[in-house]
């Protein structure tokens, strides 16, 4: 009986370090590869890195970088499209909140969130080529409202200004803020403040803007520069939407990167370099851009114009967030139509004979990549899963009082550290390190990578539930005897089985869409479905790309659909549990 | 004076699915303030949301609301100038006291120096002379509900709804609050609507006061609803 005690308390002793440290391990454990990417790429920037020869400091790299033709193009394509994605994302998520909560609409859109966040960037991006290209299927309806027999001599996938390439990032940006939007809208307390505004003759758009947004805003600011980093330094939609002549900087890195000559990642290092230096100034831009707005949200709230008659401007005002996520569905939609498709001659709004002809062919060499990508997914969400439930419950625990209701703002910041350094400028610099250390790519190495961008939307996704959860559960649990471990185990996890679900659907979703790390990690031998489906951008074989599509958004589908069935299955007959 | 001046209720019946959760037929008159009083949850947030045109799908409303010879029963709220006054403040706090202020004062009033002496002058009939640039959240409980009562006046309301405003206040700040509520809303001749538990809002309101009950199953639902 004592040595069972004993036992126990060792095993409740050794479980509080663990909660002690547990806070910083992961924040820290992000931060760090970020810092040494950083320096990874910074030395052979400056000519310094003996495994490739470079022993000496110089700036040679940096003249190299510098004659590169249409270097200011390419770092003007990553400049656009890190504002214009961004402003365009946040304007349309503002308005459809303003225009749309609490009526029935907003309840509809709410529902059809979780299935576009689960669609990867490269598979959208795909779905809006086959939509809106001179042959896709708009222009066959315009033909066949219009009379033209022939699709149109026009750029429109690939076009030198980026613009296709920016509309395939909102696509996926607007839902994505829409997502965190809602999330943090309950803290704005839109109902009253909304009766309260319409009380004193605002219309609901007004209303909305000047009363609840900026409380929403105030919540989401990182999310939102996280979207303008990613948009200034995108590579994938880039390969697939974007402009080649010339591409955007971050598109030429990675060329650079993988070529054979290795004295060319000198000159990538420095353009890494100069890449966190674009998104660092499309960030600033961004930051100046917020004052800009706020005095101008000022100006307008104090003259009290009510703008009250705003009927006609409220479908108007969602209909951008309406078409981001028509685009996105439209997209999977026409994607499964290639995917069965037959002949499919110009005009023709459907095919004129259906096969599974392209399945068949595609599934024998998609079995590998796709089984590479579930397991790194796997491996890297479950991962992440144990290092977030150590991190909040560590916090949870160790918080002055007891209780915590959020994460530190310095441990939110550390977390999107990640998702804020461009991917481009410290994988690289990772890859670099691999290289001087002798390492050859495998599929921890591919896990350890992901888990790097995987962990802190989890983290992120889990907090607010974790913190939520009322704590007198678990002290009941401990007045009857229950050990702290076996009050974690038996009912705070079971009770947050629908956010830890969901939290571990994003954190997978997340891996299979990672194209970037997949690639400059696994050093092409390590394909995924991802990398696959991005490198047959340059054939258009559409009956390929659409398999190839599908099959990249099946793997975030399934883990989406579980995380939602499983919950509903577990507390069936529980009315008290409600899932997510 | 003109006898559709005030606020009409008339024949007002307010239900849920099949439950009928309350009845009303009153007139009030300016200056005057109506007290309905009931159990928490008896439909008195129902008739709160259903005069300031916020009632939710799933009640079915029948009766006609006049506002001054105006009927504004099937109006949006935006349209009804009818002011609110909650259980909380709701100062908005990324705004100055005085910015919640300018944000509901009338547009009609132009020019910035004009519009900010208005808010002062509002300000100082709050007693809160001085408290134009301050942050929301450094004002005391009792100096918040002046301000949340300043701004909804400034919006120069036809008619008034108070959602038990006084009840977060602690016991000495209630009756200075209230006083200065009811003799503002009687100085202005605004026809008032309180909806209240606390026996002693409707005293020193002084006007009619209508009692509603309810089983506790109606409680419950209009609760859940509202």
């Amino acid at each position: 009986m004592s040595e069972l005690r004993r036992v126990v308390t060792t095993s409740t002793n050794r479980w509080r370090k663990i909660e002690g440290t547990a806070p910083w391990l992961l924040p820290l454990l992000l931060a760090f590869p970020v810092g040494v990417g950083l320096l990874g790429a910074a030395l052979p920037a400056f000519g310094y890195m003996p495994a490739l020869g470079g022993t000496t400091l110089s700036l040679a790299p940096w003249r190299a970088l510098l004659a590169e033709p249409g270097l200011g193009v390419s770092i003007a394509l990553g400049v656009a499209a890190g504002l214009v994605t961004t402003l365009l994302s946040v304007a349309g998520t503002a308005l459809f909140l303003a225009a749309a909560y609490g009526t029935r609409f907003f309840r509809l859109g709410r529902h059809l969130l979780a299935p576009l966040i689960a669609v990867p960037h490269a598979a959208a991006a795909f779905g809006l080529a086959l939509l809106i290209a001179p042959s896709g299927l708009l222009f066959r309806a315009a033909a066949l409202l219009l009379g033209f027999d022939r699709p149109p001599d026009l750029l429109i996938v690939g076009d030198p200004l980026g613009l296709t390439m920016i509309a395939g990032l909102i696509v996926k940006e607007m839902p994505f803020l829409l997502l965190v939007a809602l999330a943090a809208l309950p803290q704005a307390d839109p109902e009253r403040r909304l009766q309260l505004a319409r009380s004193l003759g605002y219309g609901r758009i007004a209303g909305f803007l000047l009363t609840v947004w900026p409380g929403v805003y105030r919540q989401i600011r990182l999310p939102v520069i996280a979207v303008a980093a990613f948009a200034s330094s995108v590579v994938d939609v880039a390969l697939i939407l974007g402009p080649s002549t010339p591409a955007p900087l971050a598109v030429r890195l990675v060329a650079w990167m993988n070529d054979p000559d290795l004295t060319r990642r000198f000159e990538a290092s420095a353009g890494a370099l100069l890449q966190l230096g674009v998104t660092l100034a499309v960030i600033l831009v961004w930051l100046g851009g917020e004052r800009f707005a706020a005095i101008a949200r000022q100006r307008m709230s104090e003259a009290g114009r009510r703008l009250a008659r705003d009927a006609m401007a409220r479908p108007v005002a969602a209909l951008p967030a309406a078409l981001a996520g028509l685009a996105v569905l439209g997209g999977l939609f026409i994607l499964a139509a290639w995917s069965f498709a037959g002949f499919w001659a110009f005009l023709d709004l459907a095919p004129r004979a259906w096969t599974v002809g392209g399945w068949a062919r595609v599934l024998g060499p998609a079995a590998g990549p796709l089984r590479t990508a579930f397991t790194v997914a796997l491996a890297a969400a479950c991962l992440a899963l144990v290092l977030v439930v150590l991190m909040l419950e560590g916090r949870r625990t160790s918080a002055p009082g007891g209780d915590q209701s959020r994460l530190p703002a310095i441990t939110t910041a550390l977390l999107y550290l990640p998702l804020i350094v461009p991917q481009v400028a410290f994988v690289f610099g990772l890859q670099v390190l691999i290289l001087a250390a002798g390492l050859t790519p495998s599929l921890p190495l591919l896990v350890a990578v992901h888990l790097i961008f995987v962990a802190p939307y989890v983290a992120l996704a889990l907090a607010d539930p974790w913190f939520a959860l009322d704590p007198r559960y678990e002290r009941v649990a401990s007045s009857l005897g229950r050990s702290r471990l076996a009050a974690l185990w038996r009912v705070r996890l079971p009770m947050l089985a629908a956010p830890i679900l969901s939290a571990f659907a994003i954190g997978f979703a997340v891996s299979v869409g990672q194209y970037l790390p997949t690639v400059l990690i696994g050093a092409g031998r390590l394909p995924t479905i991802t990398t696959e489906a991005v490198a047959l951008a340059a054939g258009g074989n559409r009956r390929v790309i659409g398999v190839y599509a599908l099959l990249q958004t099946l793997l975030p589908f399934l883990a989406f659909a579980l995380a939602a069935a499983v919950p509903r299955l577990l507390w069936r007959g529980r009315r008290g549990i409600r899932p997510a | 004076m003109n006898e559709d001046a005030g606020l009409s209720l008339e024949g007002l019946e307010i239900s849920l699915g099949a439950r009928r959760l309350l009845q009303l037929d009153r007139d009030v008159a300016p200056g005057e303030t109506l007290s309905v009083m009931g159990p928490s949850g008896s439909g008195k947030s129902t008739l709160f949301a259903f005069i300031g045109g916020f009632l939710g799908p799933g009640f079915s409303a029948s009766g006609r609301i006049r506002l001054n010879g105006r009927d504004v029963t099937g109006l949006a709220p935006e349209h009804r100038r009818i002011g609110l006054l909650f259980q909380d403040a709701l100062l908005f706090p990324h705004m100055s006291v005085g910015g919640n202020l300018l944000f509901a004062l009338p547009p009609h009033i132009r020019g910035r120096r004009a519009r900010r002496a208005a808010c002062e002058a509002m300000l100082a009939d709050v007693d809160l002379a001085g408290t134009f640039d301050r942050d929301p959240a450094t004002l005391s409980g009792g100096q918040a509900a002046r301000v949340a009562l300043a701004r909804t006046l400034i919006a120069e309301p036809e008619a008034l709804l108070l959602d038990e405003p006084f009840s977060r206040l602690d016991a000495g700040l209630k009756d200075m609050v209230r006083a200065l509520v009811f003799t503002r809303i009687a100085e202005r001749r605004i026809p008032a609507v309180l909806v209240t538990h606390d026996p002693a809002d409707a005293e020193a309101a002084g006007g009619a006061v209508v009692r509603i009950g309810g089983t506790p199953e109606v409680s419950r639902q209009s609760k859940g609803a509202a």
